[in-house]
């Protein structure tokens, strides 16, 4: 057995991932400060700040190690870390059953990576990941297929892929809120550099389809997530399934490189990664800022139930503008940062399109479009969250006693939410990078690509060129917007009057007139019935024929993967496990008949390994 | 200087004239039906009307719905300063593509969905969630459209979109589908309707029901650019121009002729199937931006067979 090698690899790519988990882990920290107080007893914060740094030292050792053993153990350390760290709030029973969910599913997923980097030790002999990649040439393809499948599988249970998702919505909303925000903004991200790490830097693309089936997975998992979000009425819950959706996105990117480097198109390789790694480090930024302030709403109201909020815009002013820009940023508003990587990833797919033939092209066509689909759904389902959450009248108690949070708390958004701001504006100096970061982890040779026309506009090399220049975008709706201010307010001479909102002349509205979460997602739910099969239940209570005393209405939809998917094999799980029962019914003598066997066994097959 | 002045010149073309084509076409369509109609300069009077008053705002509402007619005004005039109207290139195309101008769109529709839902009212609740649902199913048969025009022009920059070969089967497919996303982008019917106040139909005019005064006539405003904003880049698509030298008079008397007759096409379109078609039940749009998906597909396709 070789030696433990704990030599670090250092390269753009680990880099880029340290950074990412920086960025988001110390906001949330120093938002942890005010998060913690008068939560927790003294001893059970100590326990989380030990947790805390655990976590965040296991995800950068993660991204950072250059052998295979020491990757799985780093990675081993993270997933049981983040476990604890979901079973935080002991004495909720939902924390327990989240955390189990997590559990079983993540060592589900260790398993599949196990087993794709025993294959890869078969040949290589070492786990050093150089050797490992030298290997990799000679490995045959059908080997290099299961390898490629069963890190898909590894890494997608982490990451959220659709159908392996599921333990993410359970897991996400249960931690603190600050730990949310690292799990959901850096954490599921690991799982991508895993992906580009093992199948595209050392396992090597060798056929088109692994992109293809990426794609392919990655929208039903956009669609899924983005759907699911919309429906959701817990706060923390409806963010969690925002990140599946955003983990579907980042792997359009990744899948599409895939793609391309399969077809040998280079400079469409390195701009699809660019697009993915973009769309990364934006999703850690603006859902690591969401779900502070998600936070944040739970411990000024007490609640994440959105239905019983309201009005949050008066009683917390700075939560509700670092929300709105954490809202607009993933809704891809220009001119921040989800708009630029969106567009990017947009891009990506057009002018992949028209350099690829034949059906590929439509697949293509129709992938951006399906995306297309997806951001419009995510800006519909961020409407709905900040604006049933932060504005109009409270709709509880909860939301009516709401104080602003502490400074701490504050200044972990504030950072996050100006990031969204600079990420969206500093597009030419980011992709530069970014191209760095795709090329290491490519190996293809950047020195003649460019990918900007100037310090301001982002320019691709298509037929023709496309321009893109979120600074002067971001200048003309400032400035415009500044224009039309001031000439509004030297023509409007007549005075503001305020009024109640309309009432239809009936009696003064209040709280319980305004739409509710459940009523504006219903178009959708509609809409996508054949998907969420919405269950509906009217009925009418009478004090006599002629009186209806009171009306009862219940909805809900049925959880589709939970039901046809994760129940029957858990059903059968146990079934087989009740069978497998009867081999130990307690006898010395059939045991050992059952060692002797096992070294018969062990005798006949040794030589075959 | 030039640059700047085509800016503002461009700023004031689209403020003067697009209240005039939404004139345009409630006279055609009243004279359609047989009524003399209204002045077509009538929504200049509305908004100098709305100008001139003062506004009512509610007490729930909080800065979002102060601020929204200016970002959506804004969004809708930095969305027109990509369209080329005087020459074939606009002064800012270096700013962004078919794609950002999309995006540029949903900033102005997103604030207007927070703006109603800001007012507490049902309306305004109703009209922000059926606006998000269409508009967030217009966007991939959208998508797919500018995909196959892109697929003709390599480039998703719309000041290329003039230099054309000639009019092909996939370029007038994806301008009828083009043309089937402005309506339900601009609020007519089939999808929604500009002239009801029915609670049950109205998608556009519940969200801005709590508007009044300046700040109404700003959100109507903006509504008159944005479909200016569409006829302008449909009849770029569906009646292109070889190069015309615009340097020689009769060059540009025939630009600026054809500029204006290709864009009254395009509002006779609109006024016609406004007059001729009933409103659809709001899940019936499902079926209608389902159609355009398909029609996308199949321009796609004949782009991609280069017919």
């Amino acid at each position: 057995m070789e030696s433990l090698n704990f030599t670090l690899l250092l390269d753009p790519l680990g880099l880029f991932f340290i950074s990412v988990i920086l960025l988001i882990s110390l906001p949330s920290a120093v938002y942890s400060l005010g998060y913690l107080k008068g939560e927790y007893s003294s001893a059970k914060k100590a326990l989380g700040w030990f947790l805390l740094v655990l976590f965040i030292a296991s995800m950068t050792l993660v991204v950072s190690v250059s052998n295979a053993l020491v990757f799985l153990i780093a990675w081993e350390l993270m997933s049981l870390v983040s476990y604890f760290l979901v079973v935080f709030d002991t004495e909720h029973e939902k924390s327990i059953q989240a955390g189990t969910i997590y559990i079983v599913m993540t060592h589900l997923g260790s398993a599949f990576l196990m087993a794709a980097l025993m294959i890869m030790y078969k040949y290589a002999h070492t786990f050093d990941f150089f050797a490992i990649k030298n290997a990799c040439l000679l490995m045959p393809a059908q080997v290099k297929n299961i390898v490629f499948l069963l890190f898909l599988i590894g890494f997608g249970t982490k990451a959220g892929i659709v159908p392996l998702h599921v333990w993410l919505p359970y897991a996400h909303p249960q931690a603190p809120s600050h730990i949310s925000s690292i799990m959901s903004g850096v954490m599921i991200k690991t799982a991508i550099y895993g992906l580009i790490r093992f199948v595209i830097f050392l396992l090597g693309v060798n056929s088109w389809w692994w992109g293809g089936l990426i794609l392919v997975l990655a929208l039903i998992t956009c669609l899924v997530g983005v759907i699911y979000a919309l429906m959701d009425r817990d706060l923390k819950r409806l963010l969690a399934y925002s990140s599946v959706e955003n983990i579907g996105i980042i792997l359009l990117g990744v899948g599409l490189s895939m793609l391309f480097i399969a077809k040998d198109m280079p400079y469409l390789a390195i701009f699809s990664l660019i697009a993915g790694l973009y769309h990364l480090v934006n999703h850690a930024i603006f859902k690591g800022l969401l779900f502070l302030c998600a936070g944040s709403v739970y411990k000024a109201c007490g609640t994440r139930d959105i239905e019983k909020l309201g009005g949050l815009i008066k009683k917390m002013p700075q939560t509700a503008v670092y929300f709105l820009l954490g809202a607009m940023a993933i809704s891809a508003l220009p001119p921040l940062n989800g708009f630029v990587s969106e567009w990017l990833t947009l891009q990506a797919f057009f002018l992949g399109a028209f350099k690829l033939t034949g059906g590929l092209k439509l697949f293509l066509g129709i992938c951006a479009s399906l995306l297309a689909l997806t951001g419009g759904l995510a800006a519909a389902c961020f409407v709905k969250a900040f604006g049933i959450v932060f504005l109009a009248l409270p709709r509880s108690n909860y939301a009516s006693q709401a104080k602003e949070v502490s400074l701490s708390m504050r200044i972990g958004m504030f950072f996050l939410a100006s990031l969204t701001v600079v990420f969206g504006l500093a597009a030419t100096f980011i992709v530069g990078w970014l191209a760095k970061v795709a090329a290491a982890a490519t190996g293809i040779d950047i020195s003649r690509m460019s990918f900007a026309l100037n310090n301001l506009t982002l320019s691709l090399k298509s037929v023709k060129n496309v321009y893109l220049s979120s600074p002067l975008l971001a200048l003309i709706l400032a400035g415009l917007g500044f224009t039309v201010f001031i000439v509004y307010r030297l023509l409007s001479k007549e005075k503001t009057l305020v009024d109640n909102t309309w009432d239809c002349g009936y009696y003064k509205i209040g709280p319980r007139n305004e739409y509710t979460s459940t009523a504006f997602s219903k178009p959708f739910r509609i809409a996508f019935s054949f998907f969420l099969l919405p269950y509906r239940k009217t009925q009418k209570i009478r004090e006599s024929f002629y009186h209806v005393k009171s009306f009862a209405y219940e909805t809900y939809t049925t959880p589709v993967f939970k039901k046809y998917i994760y129940k029957p094999l858990l059903t059968w799980v146990l079934g087989s496990a009740r069978l497998m029962r009867r081999l130990q019914p307690g006898s010395i003598h059939l045991y050992l008949t059952y060692i002797f066997l096992a070294l018969l066994l062990l005798i006949i097959f040794m030589p075959k390994f | 200087m030039i640059k700047i002045s085509l800016i503002i010149l461009q700023l004031l073309f689209f403020i003067g004239v697009a209240p005039l084509l939404s004139g345009l076409i409630t006279k055609l369509k009243n004279n359609l039906r047989m009524r003399r109609g209204m002045s077509i300069l009538q929504p200049y009077y509305n908004l100098i009307k709305l100008f001139a008053k003062g506004q009512v705002v509610s007490g729930t509402t909080s800065w979002i719905f102060k601020i929204t007619p200016v970002v959506v005004i804004s969004s809708a005039l930095a969305a027109a300063l990509l369209v080329p109207v005087f020459i074939f290139s606009t002064p800012l195309h270096f700013t962004g593509d078919f794609l950002a101008l999309i995006f540029i769109f949903s900033l102005g529709r997103f604030f207007l969905a927070l703006a109603a839902l800001d007012t507490g009212s049902a309306f305004g609740g109703m009209g922000s969630s059926r606006e998000m649902f269409i508009s967030s199913l217009v966007e991939p048969a959208l998508c797919l459209t500018v995909f196959s025009i892109f697929l003709q022009f390599g480039s998703t920059d719309i000041s290329v979109f003039k230099s054309s070969t000639p009019i092909s089967v996939s370029s007038i497919i994806g301008a009828i589908a083009l043309f089937l996303v402005a309506i339900a982008e601009t609020s007519r019917i089939p999808v929604d309707n500009q002239e009801t106040h029915l609670e049950l139909t109205m998608i556009h005019e519940a969200m801005v029901l709590e508007y009044s005064g300046g700040a109404l006539a700003l959100i109507e405003l903006a509504a008159h650019i944005k479909q200016m904003i569409w006829f302008l880049l449909i009849a770029q698509i569906i009646f292109p121009v070889q190069a015309v030298d615009l340097s020689s008079p009769g060059g540009l008397f025939f630009w600026t002729g054809w500029q204006i007759a290709r864009v009254l096409l395009i509002a006779g379109a609109v006024s016609l199937v406004e007059v001729s078609v009933a409103k659809m039940r709001l899940f019936r749009a499902i079926d209608f931006l389902g159609f355009v998906f398909v029609l996308g597909i199949i321009a796609s396709i004949c782009a991609i067979l280069r017919v």
